[in-house]
């Protein structure tokens, strides 16, 4: 039999719309809905995770997140920086820096800052301190290089209008191309942060006081308890969710603004 | 700081001039500018003609270090810009420039593009950096959308910002780089209008240009560069409507009448 192709396309749609439903319907039928429940939605478990998962494990997770952002941002902005520099050995460093903490896993950093220092030095530092180095480290090496990309991304003329003017170089970049470099990549830079987010679940490896827990420690520590079922660890799911959603519809309401600007 | 202003709105142009000996720039080993001398008298409007390739936009550039030139010197309103110890953001404060492309900033409105530097360079305050911002956007015809964005203007609106901000730094001499180039016809004669009354004022001029008509009317010497060397250079009238050598005519004879055809060619 011979179809139009909008005919064939909308055959295609509905098995696919189909197949799709019939799997939900059979998981709804055939699940063990006593059992998932116990492991995941139990209620007096997950009654017993509030408030504190929010005034204590969500806080502190912010608080780790951004410490840390704040550190990923400057170090990110002067690594990019040296990466464009026309020195040559600030380049060298630069690129030796970004290759090597975007080459090894953020664990092995933790690890390395939480127990490899205090060791190797003698130096013990303060939790908040901790997770800022190892983990605003890590985010440096990415965030610098979506600086970078964003710095060359000005075009040319801007630095020779401003250079034209008697700006020096630095004031040139400070007023001119930087605003402009943090407009083009402030989605990419919100994806920065949904990531960082995550990453702050890795400091439970460090050994925390209760007054420390972040989320992913928090639930974890709720599992344990008598009859929990995972229900903490969903609970502490969904509190990402929270601060990382908005921040993913951010991101896209960002890059549509540039694209708008752009047209 | 309140005098600095009131005595920059009363002063006259203070016009710079422009010697330039042996200037010689290449690029590898494709030599852009082959050895050029060129004086610009203080006040006086130089229009820079030629082939695309000639030279004229590198020659302009290197006036204010844009580009660095290899060999040679050029002197610009009292600094030896080809002196390794010249202070370069010095001496660009009385070099106003305006390029083909405009280079506005984006994140800034008219009236800011005009006073950023003038804070951060001159250090004026704000309110005398808008009063000389507002004078210089009036004086290009656009006092009145000083609050726009760059993206909220025209190209010939936004060509005469650029100028507006250049001037806001009160510069001695104006560089200007095929400043019509890249705008839709209609708009070309604002711009243009505000470059002659530029000139009338007393500003010295070095102009890279196709607007022929310009040059003859506005300019009081033309130069014509082909293949990195001054061809020929004279009074505009002269060089425009009376050219004396082979390569200028036929430069001429092309642009003038762009629907000839040539069947040697």
């Amino acid at each position: 039999m011979a179809m139009t192709v909008r005919q064939r396309a909308r055959v295609s749609r509905s098995v696919q719309y189909g197949l799709l439903a019939l799997a939900v319907v059979l998981f709804i039928l055939f699940a063990d809905w006593a059992s998932i429940g116990k492991a995941f939605f139990n209620w007096d478990s997950a009654v017993k995770q509030f408030p504190q998962i929010i005034t204590l494990a969500l806080k502190n997770t912010l608080i780790y997140t951004a410490l840390s952002f704040v550190v990923g941002l400057s170090g990110g902005l002067l690594l990019a920086l040296m990466k464009l520099s026309s020195v040559a050995v600030w380049r060298w460093i630069a690129t030796l820096y970004i290759e090597f903490f975007r080459g090894v896993p953020a664990l092995l950093v933790f690890i390395a800052f939480g127990f490899g220092i205090p060791t190797a030095f003698g130096v013990r530092f303060d939790i908040y301190v901790t997770v800022m180095l190892a983990l605003g480290m890590v985010a440096a090496a990415y965030i610098a290089e979506t600086l970078r990309a964003g710095l060359q991304a000005v075009p040319k003329g801007q630095l020779e209008a401003a250079r034209s003017l008697g700006m020096p170089h630095w004031r040139a970049m400070v007023s001119i191309v930087i605003p402009q470099a943090f407009k083009i990549v402030l989605p990419p830079l919100t994806n920065e942060v949904i990531l960082l987010t995550k990453d702050s679940s890795l400091v439970y490896l460090l050994g925390l006081a209760a007054s420390q827990y972040e989320l992913t420690k928090f639930g974890r520590d709720g599992i344990t308890q008598p009859n929990a079922g995972l229900t903490p660890l969903v609970i502490a799911g969904a509190c990402y969710l929270i601060i990382t959603v908005p921040l993913g519809i951010l991101a896209r309401r960002f890059e549509s603004r540039t694209a708008k600007t752009k047209g | 700081m309140a005098e600095s202003t009131s005595s920059a709105a009363a002063k006259q142009i203070q016009a710079a001039g422009v010697s330039i000996k042996d200037l010689r720039k290449s690029y590898g080993s494709n030599e852009v500018l082959k050895g050029i001398d060129l004086e610009v008298a203080p006040g006086e409007v130089v229009c820079l003609i030629g082939p695309s390739g000639s030279g004229k936009s590198t020659l302009l550039r290197c006036v204010n270090l844009l580009e660095q030139p290899n060999v040679g010197t050029i002197h610009v309103g009292g600094f030896e810009s080809t002196d390794p110890d010249v202070d370069i953001d010095k001496m660009r404060r009385k070099v106003g420039m305006v390029f083909q492309q405009f280079n506005l900033f984006p994140h800034l409105s008219a009236l800011q593009n005009c006073t950023i530097a003038q804070t951060k360079v001159l250090k004026r305050s704000q309110a005398d950096a808008a009063a000389v911002a507002r004078k210089n956007l009036a004086r290009v015809g656009l006092d009145h959308l000083a609050d726009r964005f760059p993206d909220q203007l025209s190209g010939g609106q936004q060509q005469r910002v650029a100028i507006a901000r250049a001037l806001s730094m009160d510069p001695e001499l104006m560089l200007f780089d095929e400043p019509t180039s890249a705008l839709d016809p209609e708009t070309v004669g604002d711009v243009l209008a505000v470059m002659r009354n530029l000139a009338k004022e007393g500003m010295t001029m070095l102009v890279v240009t196709h607007e022929m008509g310009f040059a003859r009317e506005v300019a009081d010497r033309v130069v014509f560069m082909d293949g990195g060397v001054v061809v020929e250079e004279g009074a505009a009238e002269q060089v425009v409507s009376a050219p004396t050598q082979p390569r200028t005519k036929e430069f001429l004879r092309r642009v003038l009448d762009p629907t000839h055809i040539d069947i040697a060619d």
